[in-house]
C-alpha cells in the first residue's frame, strides 16, 4: 500500500497573466505521509495558500510534478482530477462556504451525490453520523445563516470529510474564529487524525495552534525555509 | 443531472421576486403570441375562404397574357429586324367558340362551368345614376357554377328565367340606389342602350367590394344591352378541390391560349399582404420574448456574481464544468418552461375572450368583410411554437452567463474572497 498521501516534485507556480510574471511557488519538493497532521506558517503572501491550492489540485503547477496517493496528476485528464477531488481530497477554507439555501444536511450531502456511491438513505445516515461525531446532532435541518461562526466551521469540516477522503486541506480554518472555536477545530482535526488515520494539512498564523501539530513547514517568498 | 437541477430550483425559490419577474415576460411573450397568430391567422383564413366562395376559382378571360409577335419576328427570329408603327390589332373582344370550351369542360367531373358577360353600366333610379357592373349570366348554370344561389336574400336566380327583363342587386348597392323588390329601373349601357328593369332579386355575399357594385341579369339581356350578340367574356369555374387551381388554370390556358387566372393569382395582393401582416406580428412577439430573455440573462447574470462562492466550493468538491452550466443553464430553462405553461393558459383564455368580442360593421366603416367577433384560428401548432421560441430564447439566454459561471476558476474566487 502506498503510504505516501501528498507528494510534489519541484513544481513551480508563475502567474503569467500579470504584467509583471509573479512567482507563488518555486521550485518546492517535499512528500507527506498519510495520517501526518502538518501546519503550513508563513507570513502574507509567502505562497502558503498557493501552495495547497496546487497540492489539493485547485491550481495547475507551472512547472513540476503533483501526486496524490501516488497518482500522478499531470499527466491525469479534467475528468481524473475531478474524481480524484470528490474522493480523496476534502477542502476548508477560511469563509465556510456553504450554500445559504440549503440546509446543513443537504451541503453535506452535496458531495456524496455528486459523487453517486451511496444510496440516498446511506447520505443521509452518514451525514447525520458526522454531524453527530461533531456534536452538531440538532443542526441538520437548520440553515447554514441559523448557526454560529465555530458552529458553520464545523458543518464545513464535516462536508469535507463527506465521502470519506483521505486528505484534508484547511486554508486558515480557525482564521474568523475566537480562541474558543480555533480550539474546537483543532480539536476536530486532531481526533480526525488520530482515531481515523486522516492526513491533515492546514495553513494557520497561530504558533501555539501550529505547535500541536505533527510538523511545521514554513513558506517565504515561495520557498521553503525550514520543515 | 438531478441534483444539478434541484440546486437550480433552489436558487430559483430564493430569488422569488426576480423569479416572478422574469416568468412573467415569458408568459407575455408566449400568451400574446398564441393570442395575435391566432387572431392573425384566423382573420386571414376567413378572408380567404370569403374570397374563394364568392370569386370563382378559376377563370378564362377574354385576354391574352401576351400579345402576339409579328409573324415577321417568328420566322426569323435571330436577325436584326426593326419593325415601326406597329399597333396592335383592334379585336373584338369576347372569348371565341366559347361554346365549344364550355362543351368540353362540361365533361369533366371535378369542375362545373359557367358563362358570363361582364361590362359597365349606369343604373338610374329615382334621380340617382350608379356605375356599376352588370354580368350576364346563364343561371342553369350559374346555380352550379357559383354560391349566387345561396347568397339571395331576397328573389331567387329562376326569377330571371321567368322575368326576362329582371335584374338581381347586390344588398349594398340595392341601398345606394335606395330600391326595393319590384321597382323598377333604367339601366344605360355604354353603347347608349337603355332598357328598363325589374329588380327580381338581392343578394348578400358578406364581401363588400362585391356587394356595392354587382348586378346580375340574364345573359341574353346582356348580349343585347351590351351589344355584343353571342358574345362572352368570361368563363368561370368551380372546382371540387380548390387546391387544384394554379394547375388547372394552367392547363386551361395551355389548352385554350386565354388567360386562366387561378383565386392565388387573382388575390396574390392579398396574400403579400399577409406575408407583411405576418412579419410585423412576429417581430413584434420575437421583440417580446428577447426583452424577456434580456431579463432572464440579467438575473442569471447576477446570479453567476451572486453565487461565485458557491461555484468555487462546488468546483473545489469537484464539481465538472458542466454540472456549473447545467445548474445556471436549468435555472433559465425553468424560467422559461414555467412561464410557457403560464403561457399557454393566458394565451387559450385570450383567444376565447376575443372570440367573444362583438364587431359592428354594419354601420358606416368600410369593412371588407361583414363579420361578427374575432375568427380566432385554433391549433396545437402555435402553442407548440410558443413554447419552442421562449425556451428557447431563455435557453440561450441562460447560456451566455451559464458558460461563464462554468469557467470561473475556484482559485481566482477563493483568494478574491481571503
Amino acid at each position: 500500500m502506498n503510504n505516501e498521501a501528498v507528494s510534489l516534485k519541484n513544481v513551480t507556480r508563475v502567474l503569467s497573466e500579470e504584467e509583471v510574471p509573479v512567482t507563488l511557488v518555486k521550485d518546492i519538493s517535499c512528500t507527506i505521509k498519510k495520517g501526518e497532521f502538518v501546519a503550513i506558517t508563513g507570513p502574507s503572501g509567502s505562497g502558503k495558500s498557493s501552495l495547497i491550492y496546487l497540492m489539493g489540485l485547485l491550481d495547475f503547477p507551472t512547472e513540476g510534478e503533483v501526486f496524490i496517493d501516488g497518482v500522478n496528476t499531470t499527466i491525469a485528464s479534467k475528468y481524473e482530477w475531478e474524481q480524484i477531488r470528490l474522493e480523496k481530497i476534502g477542502f476548508v477554507f477560511q469563509f465556510h462556504f456553504l450554500l445559504q439555501e440549503f440546509t446543513v444536511l443537504e451541503n453535506i450531502i452535496l458531495p456524496m451525490r455528486k459523487l453517486g456511491k451511496l444510496r440516498p438513505s446511506q447520505m443521509i445516515k452518514r451525514a447525520e453520523e458526522l454531524l453527530d461525531h461533531f456534536g452538531l446532532k440538532n443542526a441538520g435541518y437548520k440553515k447554514p445563516n441559523q448557526l454560529s461562526g465555530g458552529e458553520r466551521q464545523r458543518v464545513a469540516i464535516a462536508r469535507a470529510m463527506a465521502n470519506d477522503p483521505i486528505i484534508i486541506f484547511a486554508d486558515e480554518p480557525s482564521g474568523n474564529l475566537d480562541t474558543k472555536n480555533a480550539d474546537i477545530v483543532f480539536k476536530l482535526f486532531e481526533k480526525l487524525v488520530n482515531e481515523e488515520n486522516k492526513t491533515i494539512i492546514t495553513i494557520t498564523h497561530d504558533r501555539s495552534l501550529a505547535a500541536r501539530t505533527h510538523r511545521q513547514i514554513n513558506i517565504v517568498d515561495g520557498v521553503i525555509v525550514s520543515d | 443531472m438531478w441534483m444539478n437541477l434541484s440546486i437550480a430550483l433552489e436558487y430559483i425559490r430564493n430569488r422569488k421576486r426576480q423569479s416572478v419577474f422574469s416568468v412573467l415576460g415569458v408568459v407575455m411573450g408566449v400568451a400574446f403570441f398564441i393570442a395575435i397568430a391566432s387572431m392573425m391567422q384566423g382573420m386571414h383564413s376567413y378572408f380567404i375562404e370569403k374570397l374563394v366562395d364568392v370569386a370563382p376559382h378559376v377563370k378564362i378571360m377574354d385576354e391574352f397574357r401576351e400579345s402576339e409577335t409579328q409573324p415577321i419576328y417568328r420566322k426569323y427570329s435571330d436577325s436584326i429586324i426593326e419593325l415601326r408603327g406597329v399597333k396592335p390589332k383592334e379585336e373584338i373582344r369576347g372569348i371565341r367558340s366559347a361554346d365549344k370550351i364550355i362543351i368540353d369542360l362540361e365533361k369533366r367531373k371535378d369542375l362545373s362551368v359557367a358563362p358570363a358577360l361582364l361590362g359597365e353600366a349606369f343604373l338610374r333610379y329615382g334621380g340617382k345614376d350608379i356605375g356599376a357592373s352588370i354580368i350576364g349570366i346563364n343561371p342553369e348554370k350559374e346555380r352550379f357554377a357559383s354560391n349566387l344561389e345561396r347568397d339571395m336574400v331576397k328573389g331567387n336566380l329562376n326569377s330571371l328565367l321567368t322575368n326576362s327583363s329582371g335584374i338581381i342587386l347586390g344588398k349594398s348597392l340595392a341601398k345606394k340606389l335606395s330600391i326595393k323588390m319590384g321597382n323598377k329601373l333604367s339601366v344605360i349601357s355604354p353603347a347608349g342602350i337603355i332598357k328598363k328593369m325589374k329588380v327580381v332579386g338581392i343578394f348578400d355575399t358578406g364581401v363588400t367590394e362585391m356587394d356595392s357594385v354587382t348586378s346580375f341579369i340574364l345573359l341574353k339581356k346582356a348580349q343585347i344591352l351590351q351589344e355584343k350578340q353571342n358574345v362572352i367574356n368570361r368563363i368561370n369555374i368551380r372546382l371540387k378541390n380548390i387546391n387544384q387551381a394554379t394547375e388547372i388554370a394552367l392547363e386551361m390556358e395551355g389548352r385554350y391560349k386565354y388567360k386562366s387566372e387561378s383565386w392565388q393569382e387573382t388575390f396574390a395582393n392579398i396574400f403579400e399582404m399577409f406575408i407583411i401582416e405576418n412579419a410585423i406580428m412576429y417581430s413584434t412577439v420575437a421583440a417580446i420574448l428577447m426583452v424577456a430573455g434580456f431579463g432572464i440573462y440579467n438575473i442569471i447574470s447576477t446570479s453567476v456574481n451572486e453565487k461565485s462562492k458557491d461555484i468555487a466550493i462546488l468546483k473545489s468538491m469537484g464539481f465538472c464544468e458542466k454540472d456549473i452550466r447545467l445548474i445556471f443553464l436549468f435555472q433559465g430553462i425553468v424560467i422559461g418552461v414555467v412561464g410557457t405553461i403560464i403561457g399557454w393558459i393566458i394565451g387559450a383564455v385570450i383567444i376565447e375572450l376575443l372570440t367573444l368580442v362583438k364587431l359592428d360593421t354594419s354601420g358606416e366603416v368600410d369593412m371588407p368583410f361583414q363579420i361578427e367577433g374575432f375568427p380566432m384560428y385554433r391549433s396545437i401548432s402555435l402553442y407548440i411554437w410558443g413554447g419552442f421560441l421562449a425556451i428557447m430564447s431563455s435557453a440561450i439566454s441562460a447560456y451566455i452567463p451559464a458558460r461563464k459561471a462554468a469557467s470561473l476558476k475556484p482559485v481566482d474566487i477563493i483568494r478574491g474572497a481571503a
